[in-house]
């Protein structure tokens, strides 16, 4: 739950609003230990997914990385990577001496990361098919069958 | 800023030589040093603390050569547990909690009394009766309570049972939350740096093998269980020691250089110490 205050500053002839968010206290990621994944990875696509989703929200603050990294017990180091490319990839931004913040939200981002996964996902495809010499038009052909099941 | 900053170090001992160590440790980081018995791992601490005298080589701590005059100042904000801790066997708490006020100029009574209570430690007690775990953590908690800035722990976990070890790793945590606070701890217990620590030095034979992010050692390196013909497929150059058996073969390798056919598992930091060392000689043998 996003909390937020509203503050109405009245003065002579304007009014200010000025919003107040709370940073979140509670908010879901899961670290695996004997995942094959790095930690920095799955701390990164936990909250992508989130932002994503739209379960965290364009302005909400994110936890410290120090609060987060002591708080799952995992290393400040890569909580901080975590954090670096997830600003790198342009869903949260620093606010200097205040914390990170959730971006807005950009479809065209968002189509963008989508193909960068699906093209991760057909490299593996590719590397999994070359340890049983899959051909290529096998490939394909298993995929237009996949595809057409799913649609009707 | 480096919390501690240790170049050169070199420090001999008849038949046991700390060999030109360097190493650093960023100011509101944990790192953890492992290393067998007789690695030069309270030799380090030791000599961090000038508490020996070295015989060449440079060592800060919080900004400030150890062996300048105002050393004796930065002292005061290092907490410092040695693996044996050493309160005259006669005195109770509250009388370590006396001398401590007269030695520390910012020592903080309440606080101690704060980690007495939380670790149940009775007060009217003499050390000598305490068990090794009360001795342990009534050290850490002198350690604590002079507003340290770095903590210097040798082997503060040892001899502890699991619920105890779980409670001073989260004291530990808790400490760094403040980014301005840092700790060098060194442990056989390789669990219990894996949890906390930032970064990891390996020490052998006076030696730093390697020194770095825990992470990244954790996924730099793999481990592999297969039969001879699966490993066939391992280049050399991705092999750091194996270990072979009537079964099949257990390796160390580059998670990197090795083909992604080949199943790999994630290591532990001890996985990576005892491959390391044990089986990487007796290759070389």
């Amino acid at each position: 739950m996003l909390d937020m205050f509203f503050i109405v500053v009245y003065t002579d002839y304007t009014v200010y609003i000025r919003y107040i968010q709370l940073r979140r206290e509670e908010m879901d990621i899961s670290i695996s230990n004997t995942s094959e994944m790095p930690i920095y990875e799955q701390i990164y696509n936990q909250i992508k997914a989130q932002i994503m989703q739209g379960r965290l929200l364009e302005g909400e603050a994110l936890p410290s990385i120090r609060s987060l990294a002591k708080d799952l017990r995992i290393s400040v180091i890569t909580t901080k990577r975590a954090y670096d490319e997830l600003e790198k990839d342009g869903f949260i931004y620093t606010v200097l001496g205040k914390g990170c913040f959730v971006s807005k939200r950009n479809v065209e981002l968002i189509r963008e990361a989508h193909l960068k996964e699906i093209e991760e996902f057909m490299k593996k495809i590719i590397d999994l098919a070359s340890v049983i010499d899959l051909t290529k038009e096998e490939i394909i052909e298993m995929f237009n069958i996949l595809y057409e099941v799913d649609k009707e | 800023m480096n919390a501690i900053e240790v170049r050169n170090l070199v420090k001999k001992y008849p038949g046991f030589k700390l060999d030109n160590v360097s190493f650093q440790l960023p100011k509101g980081y944990i790192m953890g040093l492992v290393g067998d018995n007789g690695a030069g791992k309270s030799t380090t601490m030791k000599l961090i603390m000038n508490s020996i005298k070295r015989d060449s080589g440079v060592v800060k701590v919080l900004g400030c050569d150890n062996t300048s005059k105002s050393f004796v100042k930065v002292k005061e904000e290092i907490g410092v547990v040695l693996d044996e801790a050493l309160f005259p066997e006669v005195l109770n708490a509250k009388q370590v909690n006396n001398i401590m006020k007269r030695t520390y100029m910012n020592w903080e009574e309440d606080r101690f009394f704060g980690y007495m209570d939380r670790f149940s430690l009775p007060p009217d007690k003499v050390f000598k009766d305490y068990s090794r775990g009360m001795k342990m953590k009534l050290s850490i908690s002198v350690a604590l309570s002079h507003k340290s800035r770095l903590l210097v722990l040798d082997e503060p976990t040892s001899g502890l049972d699991p619920i105890v070890r779980d409670e001073i790793l989260d004291i530990l945590n808790e400490f760094t939350r403040d980014e301005e606070n840092s700790i060098v701890i060194s442990s056989h217990i390789t669990g219990d740096l894996e949890k906390i620590c930032d970064y990891v030095a390996f020490l052998h034979k006076g030696k730093l093998v390697l020194c770095e992010e825990k992470d990244t050692l954790l996924y730099k390196y793999g481990i592999v269980h297969a039969t001879r013909s699966e490993f066939g497929v391992v280049p050399k150059n991705a092999i750091v020691s194996k270990r072979e058996t009537p079964y099949g073969i257990d390796a160390l390798v580059f998670r990197e250089k090795t083909p992604k056919t080949v199943k790999i598992e994630k290591p532990t930091i001890e996985d990576i110490f005892v491959f390391m060392h044990k089986y990487r000689e007796e290759n070389y043998k």
